[in-house]
């Protein structure tokens, strides 16, 4: 309640930017800054930087070599296709809960709220386990399956919904307090002066929630594109087939071929760099329009 | 306003105008109320529901004999104190570190300050596998760190120590993320009045902001330890997987899963499931509690 009158009023004329009272003695600010920055480029700066390094240990040719290799490129569009389907189902979800749950009252919305972030609660290792015992030969759907030689696990099919449950929430919880911010009042305008449901939607609401969606997408898109845990159970590991870029990243790492495991890890990584840039540039300029 | 798995975003939306729309009741004459929800609840039951539902149908089949033999197993018992003891460890860590962080991050500018923030969420976007063999590469013998600890004793990698490390990674966002608005919204009124009543800096530090900051420490603190207590990609590479010693549990079910034992995978599964859940629970009821404690 304070904080928003305290924003309404102008700045204090003629006070320091800090109260005095308020100051931390030199040598605290020093040190803590000095620790924070040694604890984050330990942890943070280091890991980003080796991965560079070794990708780039035995020459730029090795690099290209590694990363141009077939069952390389075929993790590549595997890890694409993956992300293809994902983030646009994801998206349609995302955009469908976000307008159930922030355009209308009903029962159960809080338990919906809980249940949309549930996979976030959920190793990876168990969303993989998950659809293993649905659609595994042993699953519930597995004699069906075989006896119509459709594969899901340790195929194509399994990676994608171990995929979309593992980034199922992210599009929803990036739009739900977006939209329930921006109330309904634009879209109650749009309805009374006659413009359709999908009229007002595309019209209306769409260019008011465009960077918040834009934002779950990057995120969403990401973790798509990095996840491990819940891929490496549902794949089966089989070579220029079901192997993603992470998967593949753990083959070569683990014949010894660590040049060619960091040189194709390298590209994930510079994936999440422009993951946050793209993200910052994102918040910046809301906090700036805001 | 949901709960948070994720660090929520700074700065965007100011709270009053959230309890505003909030505060509107009204029947709503806006279309697409039929299909959004029902689209919404397909897709949750099909892709996460039903799913779900299917660790806990198998395990409901085990009896409670079968199911206490494999849970309650040395292996399995060692792999639960290994992931809940360094998830707990990382948590703290990252509670104290994390605090530091944020609290520079708010209260002292330097240059560069922008680009330090932008980089407390690589752990989010960094893929697990990325992480896992850069931590191993730097924490080896022969690595960039290893080779400094090695001639003082201290080994890392194949060692508890190295789970912690990666799970200390993997969790460095959350308790940064939930701290920093908090801070950010601080009211400095409060810390001018005690300093004014005559309180040193420290007694302001350890009485006045320390309990306005308690209810998002503990949060971040859940939401790293949650986090941790799943990971996987990150862990398998640095901890050299030796059962009874350095094996997580993620890793345990994906072994009993290539040993065809579908049964033995999800009864340990389900375990760590419930622990999620109850964490989960807590998680909103200590938002709810923040919430609360903001708005006086």
């Amino acid at each position: 309640m304070a904080s928003a009158i305290a924003t309404a009023l102008p700045a204090r004329p003629g006070h320091a930017p800090t109260p005095r009272a308020n100051r931390d003695p030199a040598w605290a600010r020093w040190l803590l800054t000095a620790v924070a920055l040694a604890f984050l480029a330990f942890f943070l700066v280091l890991p980003i930087v080796v991965v560079f390094a070794q990708a780039f240990a035995k020459g730029g040719a090795y690099f290209l070599a590694a990363v141009r290799e077939p069952d390389a490129l075929a993790a590549i569009r595997l890890t694409l296709l993956t992300v293809a389907i994902v983030v646009p189902a994801n998206v349609v979800f995302g955009v469908a809960a976000a307008w159930a749950i922030s355009k209308f009252k009903f029962t159960g919305k809080s338990l919906l709220t809980t249940l949309i972030d549930l996979p976030f609660a959920v190793s990876p290792v168990i969303a993989g386990l998950i659809y293993v015992l649905i659609f595994g030969a042993q699953g519930w759907f597995g004699p069906w399956l075989i006896a119509h030689n459709i594969r899901v696990i340790f195929a194509v099919p399994g990676i994608v919904l171990a995929t979309t449950f593992v980034t199922f929430p992210f599009v929803a919880r990036e739009l739900i307090p977006l939209m329930q911010a921006q109330g309904t009042d634009e879209e109650y305008s749009a309805v009374t002066l006659g413009a359709s449901g999908w009229q007002t939607f595309w019209r209306v609401t769409l260019p008011n929630i465009r960077w918040g969606l834009f934002y779950g997408v990057i995120l969403c898109n990401a973790r798509a594109m990095g996840e491990f845990g819940a891929v490496s159970v549902v794949s089966g590991h089989i070579r220029g087939e079901t192997n993603t870029m992470p998967l593949h990243v753990e083959i070569l790492y683990n014949e010894y071929n660590i040049a060619g495991a960091f040189a194709v890890a390298s590209l994930l990584a510079l994936l999440a760099l422009a993951t946050l840039v793209v993200k910052s540039a994102v918040e910046w300029r809301q906090t700036g329009s805001a | 306003m949901s709960p948070t798995a994720l660090p929520p975003r700074r700065g965007t939306y100011p709270p009053s105008f959230r309890t505003m729309s909030s505060a509107r009741s009204s029947r709503s004459i806006l279309p697409g109320f039929g299909l959004s929800l029902g689209f919404t609840l397909a897709y949750l039951g099909l892709i996460v529901l039903v799913p779900l539902s299917a660790a806990f149908l198998k395990t409901a089949g085990m009896g409670l004999h079968e199911f206490a033999a494999v849970v309650a197993s040395p292996r399995v018992v060692a792999a639960y104190k290994l992931s809940f003891g360094a998830s707990l460890a990382a948590g703290f860590v990252n509670m104290v570190f994390g605090l530091v962080v944020a609290w520079v991050l708010v209260r002292y500018p330097f240059p560069g300050r922008k680009l330090v923030d932008a980089l407390v969420d690589l752990p989010f976007a960094l893929p697990t596998a990325v992480a896992g063999i850069a931590l191993t590469s730097l924490y080896s013998s022969n690595g960039w760190v290893g080779r400094w600890l090695a001639p003082l004793g201290i080994r890392v990698a194949f060692t508890w120590t190295g789970v912690f490390v990666a799970l200390t990674f993997i969790g460095l966002p959350f308790v940064v993320r939930t701290v920093q608005p908090v801070l950010q919204e601080l009211e400095p009124d409060i810390e001018e009045a005690s300093s004014t009543l005559g309180a040193n800096r420290l007694q302001t530090i350890v009485r006045i902001l320390i309990p306005q900051l308690m209810p998002s420490l503990l949060t971040g603190f859940a939401l790293a330890f949650a986090r941790a207590l799943g990971e996987y990609g990150s862990v398998v590479f640095i901890s050299g997987n030796m059962p009874m010693r350095t094996e997580i549990v993620p890793l345990l079910i994906i072994t009993k899963l290539e040993q065809y034992d579908y049964r033995g995978a999800t009864a340990i599964a389900v375990v760590m499931l419930v622990s999620s859940f109850v964490l989960l629970l807590l998680i909103n009821l200590l938002q709810k509690w923040s919430r609360r404690y903001h708005a006086i």
